[in-house]
């Protein structure tokens, strides 16, 4: 029915109204649960439940419209240039976090302990005793004391593996070009693995916070700040590879072509992106 | 951009699907258009009671109808209904009808994310107005959602903060569908100077929304952690400081307002030279002071905070920053005025909304000029005067031009003419009771009325009545403007337009050139010839 010069444009799409209403749902339940409404955890199952389903049937759909050549050039290009909007939409959130970061460490604990002419001056009154020091808990010595998260054990190798995983990811789009559907494979299966790996040692790592160094998400603004930007982190790294998994399993199927892949591209875009932000992480979290 | 547009594969008919259906699951432009338009008419006039309930509140000094908390309720969800259910939807739904027309493309290009742009709205909002029937009531904090005091919000807290959550989503994906139609659909020989001004100003809207929602987004999820998981971002015991929040919000704030005036600039540009009979004046320099107006937008924010406690230096640059903004507006307000400058003029009710919005966005914006004055700020600050600045800029700004598009666009979507006596009626009625509503605003800030309070002492009694009369006349006055479009739908005078519709206007843009309506489907293939009048040639 299609041909390579036509731009398709589907006359109905029923997965967007069934993705809203799960995502609603998920949100009304997670508003329930958070309000102390004992029914909130069950809605939020059904909103996930929904959307999970909406996700399925909706990549089913593409996937196979794709298969059959109805998208040409142009439709590609469209692709391509919504998933780069979404990930600076993404890199703009992250910036939020980063920027909270610098500005708690570089403005406001200083102010906090009198330094400077600016709201240092009334602030100093107000805490006395308080030192600009970081890692942080502020004058209240909020969360009680803690210890602050070192740079080279875990998150140094987790900095290995994602790397690492950014050099499989490419060798396997070197595959699908070349048309070694082997290597392709192969590839994907590294990339996923070393991301759930690393998944796994973000988790031991927030295991040991909890339970041996008194650092939690309510330890003062470092332990806000430090668990809200690796915590966003390792959930884009979850969505990346789930991402790479459906593009897995799409190759097991057969699919793509050398000129014909962007689920594989726009996956291996927002894989290198959260490779970038932790790269980022790593510098300004851990290390400095 | 491809030569022909193919159907979906087991669809062959080209018309919408049947019954209620149809809306639900359309993919096509023009219904998405239409459904982002009449939900935004109807989010108006729900803002526009919420306006109501605060005029009929503030009629008189004392306390006559509602309490106070509730009174705060209903300056901050007028506040969000009108931002992100009233002015940007419609924005989006003229940018859903009119950009594939304008740039010859068959439809938007991505239309599956397109729908669900549009739903999301409806989530969104629906989330925000649930709030208001829940313990402790709607949020109270004002829109700008401020910490500590957001954080005393009742039940409300969560389901405000996941609506802003749907809000952002929707407007990042209908930002996103709007600069790939621009980039990747534009017919072969419509080059990016060759586009009319809506399509630019939304070129350059799109970027400040992808830009900014995720930003709002963030600090609304640090407002959820600090209220329900200990987080101290905002927390000066901790080691945070509540002044951050207002930082990352008036980064988003800021830009903001420009999503909402920069299509307003668009559609204004589109509409005065077609009734001036000229090309419009400065093209180029339009396009060019648009994008200079968004890139100085994020980096001015904290003139929003000059009464916050910062440091002296960053108080002079966010001062000389702001006025900087007034170079490029008034490069624009000149090309319209010149645009007019010996034009051979009629006054259809499309045009007078447009003189009307030059003239009086010209005063809003000489009242935020006077505000970016730091020491000046000190005084005006969270009075009267800021209401009735923004208020300037939005008001016989955005909602005027709304109006004015409504008009001007609504013979092409529906191929009847509108009842222009009823219309002139309307646009009279409008802009004597808007000036009545907002200019005693000024009075009342300058003289010491503050903002968000359900009483006030007795001298400010005099203006703050006339303000509310001027409400209850401009009000009412907008439900001629529905009468007006169920008439026009429903047949309208009788008199059949042509594609043309306005004199001239196929010289000014693609979209004169289709019939009048517009077919479901157009520009399956691309125009031959682009007209040239008003850009650059």
């Amino acid at each position: 029915m299609s041909t390579n010069d036509a731009y398709y444009i589907p006359n109905k799409a029923v997965w967007p109204i069934i993705g809203t209403g799960g995502l609603m749902t998920l949100f009304i339940g997670f508003a329930n649960y958070l309000n102390g409404n004992s029914v909130g955890l069950t809605i939020m199952a059904l909103g996930m439940m929904i959307f999970i389903v909406m996700l399925t049937g909706w990549f089913a759909l593409q996937a196979n419209e794709s298969e059959s050549g109805m998208y040409n050039h142009g439709v590609g290009i469209s692709y391509r240039m919504g998933m780069m909007w979404f990930i600076f939409s993404e890199i703009m959130f992250f910036a939020v976090f980063f920027g909270t970061l610098w500005y708690t460490r570089n403005l406001s604990v200083d102010w906090l302990a009198g330094i400077g002419d600016g709201p240092g001056r009334s602030t100093a009154m107000l805490w006395p005793d308080f030192e600009a020091v970081w890692p942080t808990n502020g004058p209240g010595n909020v969360g009680g004391e803690f210890e602050e998260m070192g740079a080279f054990g875990l998150p140094f190798i987790n900095t290995l593996l994602l790397l690492t995983s950014g050099v499989t990811c490419t060798w396997a789009h070197h595959g699908l070009l070349a048309k070694n559907r082997d290597q392709l494979i192969k590839g994907l299966i590294a990339t996923v693995t070393l991301g759930f790996v690393f998944v796994a040692c973000q988790a031991l790592e927030y295991y040991e916070a909890y339970h041996e160094m008194g650092l939690t998400l309510g330890s003062g603004v470092y332990g806000s700040t430090f668990f809200m930007l690796t915590g966003f982190h390792g959930l884009h790294v979850c969505v990346g590879a789930i991402m790479l998994s459906v593009v897995l399993f799409r190759s097991w199927k057969g699919h793509f072509t050398p000129e014909n892949h962007f689920a594989f591209e726009g996956a291996a875009w927002y894989w290198h992106f959260v490779d970038v932000v932790w790269l980022g992480l790593f510098i300004f979290v851990y290390i400095l | 951009m491809s030569a022909v547009t193919v159907e979906d594969h087991d669809h062959h008919d080209h018309g919408p699907a049947k019954g209620l259906l149809r809306w639900i699951v359309t993919t096509n432009h023009k219904d998405i258009g239409t459904l982002y338009l009449l939900f935004a008419l109807l989010m108006f006039f729900v803002g526009g009671s919420m306006a109501l309930i605060i005029r009929a509140e503030l009629f008189e000094p004392g306390m006559q109808f509602v309490d106070p908390q509730f009174f705060n309720s209903m300056t901050t969800m007028h506040a969000l209904v009108m931002v992100f259910g009233a002015v940007m939807p419609a924005f989006v739904g003229l940018a859903n009808w009119m950009i594939p027309m304008m740039i010859g493309a068959p439809d938007m290009a991505l239309p599956r994310m397109n729908n669900m742009s549009f739903w999301m709205l409806v989530a969104g909002v629906l989330l925000l107005a649930s709030t208001l029937f829940m313990e402790g009531g709607a949020p109270a904090s004002g829109w700008t959602l401020y910490p500590p005091l957001v954080l005393q919000t009742g039940n409300a807290l969560p389901f405000a903060i996941f609506s802003v959550h749907l809000l952002g989503m929707s407007s990042i994906m209908g930002a996103i569908n709007v600069i790939a139609t621009i980039f990747n659909m534009r017919a072969p020989k419509m080059t990016l100077m060759k586009m009319p001004l809506f399509v630019w100003t939304w070129l350059i809207t799109g970027f400040l929304l992808i830009a900014i929602m995720p930003v709002f987004a963030g600090a609304v999820t640090m407002l959820l952690t600090d209220r329900f998981f200990d987080t101290s971002f905002f927390d000066a015991a901790g080691g945070g400081d509540p002044v951050l929040y207002q930082h990352i919000f008036w980064f988003f704030g800021h830009p903001e307002v420009y999503v909402m005036i920069l299509p307003t600039f668009g559609v204004a540009s589109t509409i005065i030279p077609i009734f001036a009979r000229k090309p419009l004046f400065g093209y180029a320099s339009m396009v060019y002071a648009t994008a200079a107006i968004a890139f100085l937008s994020f980096i001015v924010w904290a003139h929003h905070m000059f009464l916050v406690g910062m440091p002296m230096a960053g108080e002079l640059y966010f001062m000389y920053a702001t006025m900087l903004i007034a170079i490029p507006t008034g490069v624009k307000i000149f090309n319209w005025t010149a645009t007019m400058w010996k034009g051979a003029m009629t006054f259809e009710t499309p045009m007078l909304f447009s003189i009307a919005f030059v003239v009086l966005f010209t005063m809003g914006g000489f009242t935020g000029l006077m505000m970016a004055l730091a020491p000046v700020d000190f005084q005006y600050h969270d009075t009267y005067f800021i209401v009735a600045h923004f208020h300037y800029t939005l008001v016989p700004a955005s909602v005027f031009i709304l109006m004015a598009a409504g008009y001007f666009w609504l013979p092409k979507w529906t191929g009847n003419m509108y009842d222009e006596r009823l219309a002139k009626l309307h646009f009279w009625l409008s802009a004597i009771s808007v000036n009545i509503l907002f200019f005693p605003q000024h009075f009342l800030g300058l003289a010491g009325m503050p903002r968000r309070i359900p009483d006030y002492a007795v001298q400010f009694a005099d203006w703050n009545m006339i303000s509310s009369i001027g409400a209850f006349i401009y009000g009412p006055s907008q439900l001629i403007f529905v009468y007006i479009v169920y008439k026009t739908i429903k047949g309208g005078t009788g008199e059949k337009v042509t594609g043309e519709v306005w004199e001239g206007a196929k010289e000014q843009s693609l979209e004169w050139t289709l019939p009048s309506p517009a077919p479901y489907h157009t520009f399956s293939t691309p125009p031959e010839e682009i007209p040239t009048m008003s850009t650059s040639r």
